[in-house]
């Protein structure tokens, strides 16, 4: 088995590999910043982020404080109009990001670590633990994902841990499935062998030998799930069941305001919140598919 | 068959965890502690949960669903109609769908890595993305309040024909398929474009058939196999776009429903109803797997028995 450690040792281990895959990580970010699609994703996103983080500081008003000028048109002193309550309608929109960039990166986290840890079990042990998993993961994704979440959030009620613990144990068996794809075409190769020659335990094989070689299928999927993570928290709180009022979140706002569609006019009140959750969500799906092109090759 | 009985434990013990007295919820906080004692034991729900459990399934799989909590008739007379209401929607929503999106991907596929291309994929991958109720806002904006073409609700005036019920049915429906274009655009897109480059293609033009008859006898026919079953996942997907569509345009099918029951926590509807939910997509799943072994000879006498 002395020819297993010389053409393919394990990366990071050696230390004379060490440069060479550093030199492989510069190539990567190197490919990402020469991508347009991934430069022009990130940048949307970053906006937002930098919203967020910003919130009602920079806003040109505070983005809870009423007013008796409600339900007015765009004008010079309200860009977008105000809402209802005669608030402003482009810094509740400016404001409307930092809610859904902490619960659904969270979220993702959360369903990424579950899913990566279910995945490779199934994938590393395969048979009865593999088939009884995989067995609960069918029926789970059986149902439409926002048919579980609302159930669990209605029994553990609404609030933003609640929400990122059921979106990410949601994803859970999702992401596992992905990862114990990944796992199946590692676990024949010889460092695998290797490993388990030397008598090393299946938790050391798994995380310490396989988890560095699947990275690069996690973090794509760690991306789209992000993606689906803004979508299901935004369908969430447009349901109620999500973000909670006062927050100016987006899709509150909609919910809030869509009713006075049937009025026939006020459509600032929901079109522009809408297409900042737009803009997000592109801007996160262009991250992922620049990621995808660099790391899937 | 399995998946179905571990669904219905999973759904079953959902429904279980709805906090609080069952009795206390449904008769408000002013009843008394005797009668809450009454309405639960009247209800069963004092009993051990595996025996509540077993008296459900055993009577749900003789299609009695139980009574809802909150409206106190039986759920199969509120699910019944509220299913025919939400197939209408979704069959309208498929019927568009289907050859709208093959037809992209097909195109996207013939005018590979060319603008139509990019356009098509960038625009589907985008809409997939995007929520629904975000796509359906923007719709009415467009087409109901700027336009006024088209009607903002969902629910035509009892007794309207089945074309004035279409119309109303139109925006809801637009806005499911602008979210499922994308996934099966692509689908399609990958089919046809590995069809193309298939060596039974090249022969078929190199023995000189038409590009017409190579496209529709050679590439489409192949093509169209992992489509189907694509079509058939996206059955979960749009029941759950339903729950939000049909809030969204005041619209009385099962998603308007399970919602309802989930904030007056009715659990009776709640399990029946997405353990309903839960079959129609295995049945969907099903069908799908039937008609791409129907349509694909090399399976047709495969492991499957």
């Amino acid at each position: 088995m002395s020819t297993v450690a010389t053409p393919a040792p394990a990366p990071a281990q050696v230390p004379g590999q060490l440069g060479e895959a550093q030199l492989a990580r510069r190539e990567t970010l190197g490919q990402l910043f020469r991508s347009k699609t991934f430069l022009v994703g990130a940048s949307m996103v970053l906006f937002w982020v930098f919203w967020a983080l910003a919130g009602s500081r920079l806003t040109p008003h505070d983005p809870l404080s009423q007013s008796p000028d409600i339900l007015a048109g765009l004008s010079k002193h309200h860009w977008f109009g105000t809402d209802q309550l005669g608030r402003d309608v482009l810094s509740r929109v400016l404001a409307g990001s930092s809610d859904t960039l902490q619960v659904a990166p969270l979220a993702t986290l959360l369903g990424i670590a579950g899913g990566t840890t279910v995945g490779l079990v199934t994938g590393y042990f395969l048979g009865i633990v593999d088939e009884t998993i995989s067995r609960v993961v069918d029926a789970v994704l059986a149902l439409p994902l926002i048919v579980i979440a609302v159930t669990a959030l209605v029994a553990l009620g609404s609030s933003k841990v609640t929400l990122i613990v059921v979106i990410g144990v949601v994803f859970t068996p999702i992401v596992s499935r992905t990862v114990r794809a990944a796992v199946l075409g590692e676990r024949e190769l010889e460092y695998v062998q290797a490993a388990r020659l030397r008598g090393e335990r299946a938790p050391y094989v798994m995380f310490v030998e396989i988890l560095p070689n699947v990275m690069g299928p996690i973090i794509v999927e760690a991306t789209v799930r992000l993606g689906y993570a803004i979508f299901a928290v935004a369908g969430l709180t447009f349901l109620g069941f999500g973000v909670q009022p006062p927050s100016p979140d987006w899709s509150l706002q909609i919910a809030d305001n869509y009713q006075l569609l049937n009025a026939g006019t006020y459509e600032w009140t929901v079109l522009f919140p809408g297409l900042a959750i737009a803009s997000l969500i592109v801007g996160v799906n262009l991250v992922a598919d620049g990621l995808q092109q660099v790391l899937d090759r | 068959m399995i998946t179905l009985l571990v669904l219905s434990v999973i759904v079953f013990a959902a429904a279980q965890l709805l906090p609080g007295d069952i009795g206390r919820n449904v008769l408000g906080p002013f009843a008394s502690p005797h009668d809450v004692a009454v309405f639960n034991h009247e209800h069963g729900v004092d009993r051990p949960i595996t025996r509540q459990y077993w008296d459900w399934i055993s009577h749900f799989v003789r299609g009695d669903l139980g009574d809802s909590l909150q409206y106190n008739v039986p759920v199969a007379h509120l699910l019944g109609p509220s299913l025919v209401n939400s197939l209408k929607l979704a069959a309208l929503a498929f019927v568009l769908v289907v050859p709208i999106s093959l037809l992209g991907g097909i195109v996207a596929a013939l005018r590979r890595n060319r603008i139509t291309d990019r356009v098509i994929t960038v625009a589907g991958l985008s809409l997939t993305s995007i929520p629904e109720f975000v796509t359906a806002i923007v719709l009415i904006v467009i087409f109901g309040v700027v336009l006024k073409w088209l009607p903002v609700s969902a629910t035509a005036p009892p007794g309207s024909s089945a074309l004035i019920q279409i119309k109303y049915l139109l925006l809801p429906s637009f806005a499911l398929v602008a979210v499922l274009f994308g996934y099966i655009a692509r689908i399609t897109r990958a089919g046809v474009i590995e069809a193309i480059d298939a060596d039974y293609t090249r022969t078929a033009f190199l023995k000189g058939l038409s590009t017409r008859r190579v496209l529709f006898r050679h590439v489409l026919r192949n093509s169209l196999l992992p489509t189907i079953a694509v079509v058939a996942t996206q059955t979960g997907y749009l029941i759950g776009g339903l729950l939000v569509i049909e809030k969204l345009f005041n619209y009385n099918g099962i998603g308007q429903r399970i919602y309802t029951a989930a904030t007056y926590k009715d659990f009776t509807f709640l399990q029946s109803g997405v353990l309903i939910v839960g079959i129609v997509y295995l049945t969907a799943t099903l069908l799908a797997d039937i008609l791409y072994s129907l349509l694909n000879p090399r399976i047709r006498f495969g492991s499957a028995e």
